[in-house]
């Protein structure tokens, strides 16, 4: 047992395969107690998949699990819980309709039998909560929380938990900047207090900044473990994607172009029926990229849908190229050349089942040269596949391959291609690099720079200000359906924006 | 008749009516609330009923034949869990075929055993004292039976634990967001499992009640809908046990007025009465988003796998 001495975790060989993929082939990984270790890799390079095998969620067709020296059976979430470990998972496992109280105490058994000790509970939380700077309000139903708020409450549940092991896959992708440095600073507070964390992230910058050590993956097999002291982000780029990677995005100055988008005084209703949008109004133009800024769930979905006619709005009017296009249906608006890059990928961008072929041409399969009458033309189609696989780097076994099987990478460049094949005159853009690697990242960043170079106006919503800063030539901000003020890019000052996204109102002059 | 007696007859006819119409709805609302959707509660009444005439005919013991209904009723829900909850199939093609099952079953053995007389039914009771109670008194107290009591109490009983308890969070986590309850080591098919399968008991009971207390005596499909009510009910309870009290008497109160009518409207479009009550209830809430704010469980007929979410 020496050698397993001062590791709380040590995985050895394992092997996990899905249908036509080994997402882990063979992974050895040691994370030391009281650590924070990043995990690091390109998209589908078994990240996450490792992290479900260590809580549980998948068996391993080989290897082992060793936790402080000891051999473990992972069967379920419930081993990994007794044996101390949580997980934060990508994509929140909250119960939207149940308090923050009742989602932290969801499947515990305190011996009460079927009663919840509410007022006991609430002490223990609260000073959880006071401990690492995680306050929350314990009544609230989680649905009525903001993004960065829930990410508390999954902290919460796992420290109510008494877990030794926090895993965090990809906690910072859906935070402001405060909210990640707040996040740093309690996952330090944990560290100090002995907890062990595995952190996900695919932004080098917070590798660099948080992490003790860091474990590099490549197409589900290990590359090297590194103190993270004794390394930098070239040097990961290089081992992520195994070649030199340059970051350099081409941006050209702007080159302003007609009016193409209006949108005057503007309300609609969120999926609850409360208002979403309260008189929101702009303009933009060719070859110009509008960033839309915002804290998630302050209307900026609800304007992306009513401008693709996904969403009916209750006042206001919309133009496109001096037309009225209020409440067109969505298909109208496609017929326009408006191509819409969605927020839920899997969900509103794909046909999971269809094959990379029929994905690609999802928006023109009924006209020529795809289609003639009733029948559609493989051949066509099959070239039109070919081409698009190519001129976007598509990474997938064939176009014969479902979409729901690839990466989420490779799933947005799908998205873009069939997109923007039309040369659309408006792009509505929703965080379109949200949990993409740094290869695909700056891959599709420099799409929608080519397009706006094109002459295409794009509104570009994000939670991501960095990439809002890098890529708008303008940022408007919305707050609670408001737009609180419209920046320029060139002299927009960062905290000014993460003010009026917490509702200040610019003063100068808007543009 | 006078005025007051007519309405005291009607009311008190409601509660009896709308007890199996309570029961099969609390059980409906349980396996929903898990996030499965249940189509088969008619075949599962209708089973009730045959099995709990039969047996209470055979032993001459009423409150046996409701227990066996139960069980029965439990029995042939479980069909269902397995083929939705295990088999992952689609769960309103399940439903629906139990329903159909069920009809045909019950038909098929329940010839030769229409008409005949039951031996014992379950006691009407009348609450001395209470039964004074002006009004009030004749309609609670006088002439119902121990089961339209039992379900009554059922009611905040079932909404205590719905919404007050461990068991309560659990369900309601299933049904909402089984991913979520998985990754705290709940086990989702267990609890859907239990779900139906308590949906299952209650509409067995409530077809039971039909064949030996309401109206003792076996007919085929003597259940003419009521389980398309109670599908219907459940929405209109916005999945709420109190509330799904509130519309199954509201229902059975509607029912006996339209009754009422025979002497000038056709007994065809009587019959159809319940059905067109279902349909007004889907086509007033089929609007997903209003579904949403109504408050549907959101993974209701979605069968869940470990890891494809
Ligand atoms: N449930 C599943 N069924 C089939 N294939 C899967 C499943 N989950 C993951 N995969 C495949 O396994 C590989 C590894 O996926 P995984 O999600 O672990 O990657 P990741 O490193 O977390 O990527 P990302 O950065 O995009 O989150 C991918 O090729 C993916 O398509
Ligand atoms: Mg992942």
């Amino acid at each position: 047992m020496d050698n397993s001495e001062g590791y709380a975790i040590e995985l050895r060989g394992i092997v996990k395969r899905f249908p036509g993929v080994v997402a882990n082939d063979g992974i050895d990984l040691k994370v030391r107690r009281g650590e924070i270790h990043c995990l690091l890799g390109e998209n589908g390079a078994g990240k996450t998949t490792l992290m479900r095998v260590l809580y549980g969620l998948y068996r391993p067709e080989e290897g082992e699990i060793i936790l402080n020296g000891q051999p473990v059976h992972m069967t379920s979430p419930r081993a990994a819980l007794n044996h101390h470990v949580g997980m934060v998972h990508q994509h929140f496992r909250l119960v939207p309709t149940l308090s923050v109280e009742e989602n932290i105490v969801l499947g515990l058994d305190e011996g009460t039998g079927p009663f919840v000790n509410f007022r006991k509970t609430r002490e223990k939380i609260s000073s959880i909560a006071n401990e690492y700077g995680l306050s929350v309000d314990l009544q609230t139903k989680v649905w009525q929380l903001a993004v960065g708020q829930q990410q508390r409450v999954e902290i919460l549940k796992a420290l109510y938990r008494e877990v030794d092991i926090l895993i965090m896959d990809e906690p910072t992708s859906v935070l402001t900047p405060q909210e990640v440095d707040q996040l740093f600073t309690t996952l330090r507070t944990l560290v100090d207090d002995g907890l062990t964390i595995i952190f996900i992230t695919h932004k080098l910058d917070e590798v660099m900044q948080v992490s003790d050590r860091v474990t590099v993956l490549r197409k589900g097999k290990v590359v090297s473990t590194l103190p993270t002291a004794e390394t930098d982000k070239p040097t990961l780029a290089r081992l992520m994607v195994g070649r030199e990677v340059v970051f350099r995005l081409k941006k050209g100055p702007i080159k302003r172009r007609e009016k193409i988008l209006e949108v005057n005084d503007l309300h609609a209703l969120n999926d609850r029926g409360l208002p979403a949008l309260r008189g929101v109004s702009f303009d933009l133009f060719g070859g110009e990229i509008l960033g839309v800024a915002g804290v998630s769930g302050n209307g900026q979905y609800e304007l992306a849908e009513v401008l693709t006619g996904l969403r009916k709005s209750i006042k206001g009017r919309v133009f496109l190229a001096k037309k009225e296009v209020t409440n067109c249906s969505a298909r109208e608006m496609n017929d326009l050349n408006v191509a819409h890059i969605p927020a839920e990928r899997i969900r509103m961008g794909i046909v999971p089942a269809l094959s990379i072929r029929e994905n690609l041409i999802l928006k023109k399969y009924r006209r020529p040269p795809f289609s003639y009458r009733e029948f559609l033309d493989n051949k066509e189609i099959e070239e039109n596949a070919h081409r698009a696989m190519s001129d976007y780097q598509i990474a997938a076994p064939s176009y014969e391959t479902p979409a729901k099987l690839l990466s989420g990478g490779n799933i947005q460049k799908v998205i873009l291609a069939r997109e923007l094949s039309e040369n659309p005159s408006l792009i509505v853009a929703v965080h379109p690099t949200y949990g993409l690697d740094i290869g695909a990242t700056e891959q599709v960043r420099q799409i929608l720079l080519a397009q706006r170079e094109r002459g295409a106006a794009t509104l570009l919503i994000s939670e991501d200000l960095e990439e809002i800063m890098t890529l708008s030539d303008r940022i408007l901000v919305i707050f609670n359906g408001e737009v609180m003020g419209i920046l320029d890019a060139e002299s927009a000052d960062i905290e000014e924006i993460g003010l009026m996204m917490a509702g200040t109102r610019h003063k100068g002059e808007e543009l | 008749m006078g005025w007051e007696t007519w309405i005291i007859t009607t009311l008190s006819r409601s509660l009896a009516y709308g007890t199996p119409l309570l029961l099969g709805t609390l059980g409906e609302i349980y396996a929903e609330r898990s996030g499965v959707l249940n189509l088969g509660v008619e075949g599962m009444m209708i089973m009730g009923a045959y099995s709990g005439f039969t047996t209470a005919y055979i032993t001459g013991n009423p409150w046996l034949g409701i227990l066996v209904a139960a069980v029965v009723g439990g029995a042939f829900s479980l069909i269902h869990a397995f083929t939705s909850v295990t088999l992952k199939a689609n769960q309103v093609v399940s439903g629906l075929s139990l329903t159909m099952l069920g009809l045909g079953l019950s038909g098929m053995f329940g010839r030769g055993w229409e008409g005949k007389p039951l031996p014992a039914t379950i006691p009407k009771i009348t609450v001395s004292g209470l039964s004074k109670i002006p009004f009030l008194g004749p309609i609670f107290f006088e002439g119902q039976n121990l089961i339209v009591y039992l379900t009554i109490l059922l009611v905040p009983l079932l909404w205590y634990i719905l919404y007050r308890t461990r068991i309560g969070i659990t369900i309601r986590s299933v049904g909402e967001s089984p991913a979520t309850a998985d990754s705290l080591g709940i086990n989702v098919d267990r609890v859907r499992y239990m779900c139906v399968l308590l949906g299952g008991i209650l509409a067995g009971m409530a077809g039971g009640y039909l064949s030996v207390a309401y109206r003792p005596a076996w007919t085929e499909g003597m259940t003419a809908g009521m389980g398309w009510i109670v599908i219907a009910l459940t929405i209109f309870a916005f999945w709420n046990p109190a509330y799904g009290m509130l519309g199954a008497y509201l229902f059975a109160a509607l029912y006996h007025l339209s009754y009422r009518l025979q002497p000038w409207v056709s007994p065809e479009l009587l019959k159809a009465m319940p059905y067109a009550f279902a349909i007004l209830v889907l086509i007033f809430v089929s609007r997903g988003t209003l579904q949403k704010r109504m408050g549907a469980p959101a993974a209701l007929s979605l069968p869940y796998t470990r890891g494809e979410e």
